[in-house]
């Protein structure tokens, strides 16, 4: 009995100092990630530091036959009511660029026809909402890591931000930026992509939340560092609550 | 710390299904699909930001705290020597007593586990909070691109969060009928016990009798 309830305080202590370490080696790293600075904010911290060291990085979110393919709601905006963007929906998007700048070897803007040159990829993957429902779809594109590569990004690179024609903003590391999964999309079931579901291109990040992966692209940056974006936090959601990593 | 924790999963749990109280089986789910169960809850938006990372950071407690419970459990022999029911237990005499004791509302005040208890805390040790841990996991698409396996095991995204919920519902009774019957075995005993190890019974002489003769 002594021998048990001597070990059970001890490990309470150790068991208490210890949480108290995990918490502050993760908030810590924060000026890496733009995760911490607030208590909830731990959590999410702890999440990606887990899934960043502990899971392979490269493996591919599950894929499904075409027999599989579901409804999918269109969220969020459906139709942009920016003037310019109107303006390059009714010329089919032939206007449309991408213009893609920061930490690159050359500015550059890219044409949807630009996007359709680089080799094609096609997967059908689950969309899952923070909400807790999900869908099944088929989506093709580019992958974000050709484009990067295309533009000869500098090695000071760590996250892409995007910025959309609703005026939402988000941003990816690069293990997200890299993932084979992560495209660019012009494609939706074997058609054009539909202006509800983000046309001319949208974001498609398989190993996040939906509300990662964003809707009509306006522009990409690729930096080094987000506390100088926007409100530095990494993404639009994170003053209303919405974590910057939602791999969970 | 973990009855916060479990507060704070319940609490968030309830505020993240509230965005979309519909229930599913198989991969997919949403609006504009046939629910295969819908919630008495009214849908409210907005909330599930701040419920996320608080359900996470409960979570994330509970599994640390869950180790440490584990490891220590596993040094003191925990599981073999106080959980596990002894076969004698199990006698047809020993099962009698125990049901009616328990139709009767009896409240055993001893210092060791009564049959229902063990078999209870086992089932909620062995099956429910893993089971809590593993679908709640296989809503990540992060985890699940890297196990996949976890889809299989449960039919699917939206079986598992079915499982989820209703596995949570159990656990919640189970911390009720908890919560109640350590107050009705004396509040102020069962916390001491809980967190230091020394019960306070000792000057009770029934019990001191059955702590010398079990060897403690």
């Amino acid at each position: 009995m002594d021998n048990i309830r001597i070990s059970r305080r001890t490990l309470l202590a150790t068991g208490a100092s210890a949480l108290a370490g995990g918490w502050l080696s993760a908030g810590c790293s924060g000026a890496a990630q733009p995760l911490s600075g607030t208590f909830l904010g731990l959590a999410d911290a702890l999440t990606y530091a887990a899934h960043r060291t502990l899971l392979p990085q490269q493996a591919l979110a599950r894929e499904f036959s075409r027999d599989r393919i579901s409804p999918l709601p269109e969220n969020g905006t459906t139709n942009p009511e920016d003037e310019n963007y109107q303006r390059l929906l009714r010329g089919k998007f032939e206007d449309w660029r991408l213009p893609i700048s920061g930490l690159v070897a050359q500015p550059t803007a890219m044409s949807l026809d630009d996007l359709k040159r680089f080799p094609a990829r096609t997967q059908i993957t689950q969309h899952t909402c923070e909400e807790g429902w999900s869908a099944i779809a088929e989506w093709t594109g580019v992958q974000l890591s050709r484009l990067i590569e295309a533009v000869g990004i500098k090695p000071a690179a760590r996250y892409i931000v995007f910025h959309t024609v609703d005026g939402w903003w988000d941003s990816l590391d690069m293990s997200d930026a890299l993932h084979p999964q992560t495209i660019l999309t012009y494609g939706m079931n074997g058609r054009e992509l539909p202006v509800p579901h983000g046309a001319p291109i949208r974001l498609r990040v398989e190993r996040q939340l939906g509300y990662k992966s964003l809707k009509f692209l306006k522009t990409m940056t690729i930096t080094d560092r987000l506390d100088n974006v926007e409100d530095g936090t990494g993404a639009v959601g994170v003053a209303d609550g919405y974590s910057w990593y939602s791999g969970i | 710390m973990t009855t916060l924790a479990f507060v704070a999963l319940v609490v968030s749990g309830y505020v993240i299904t509230m965005t979309h109280p519909r229930l599913y089986w198989g991969d997919t789910g949403n609006q504009m699909t046939p629910a295969w169960l819908t919630l008495p809850i009214t849908q409210k938006f907005g909330e599930s930001g701040w419920g996320r990372s608080l359900h996470f950071l409960g979570a994330w407690v509970l599994v640390l705290t869950g180790l440490v419970y584990v490891a220590w459990s596993a040094t003191a022999h925990h599981f073999a020597r106080n959980l596990v029911p002894r076969r004698e237990e199990f006698s047809r005499s020993r099962v009698r007593s125990e049901i009616s004791k328990q139709l009767r509302w009896h409240v055993q005040r001893g210092v060791e586990y009564g049959l229902t208890q063990k078999v209870s805390y086992l089932i909620v040790i062995l099956l429910l909070i893993p089971l809590a841990i593993l679908t709640g996991l296989t809503l990540s698409p992060a985890v699940t691109a890297a196990y996949p396996w976890l889809f299989s095991l449960f039919g699917g995204f939206q079986s598992a969060r079915t499982i989820h919920f209703f596995d949570s519902l159990v656990l919640v009774l189970f911390v009720l009928v908890h919560v109640i019957m350590v107050v009705r075995s004396g509040f102020a005993h069962q916390m001491r016990s809980m967190t230091l190890g020394r019960p306070s019974y000792g000057q009770h002489p029934h019990l001191t009798t059955d702590a010398v003769s079990d060897g403690r």
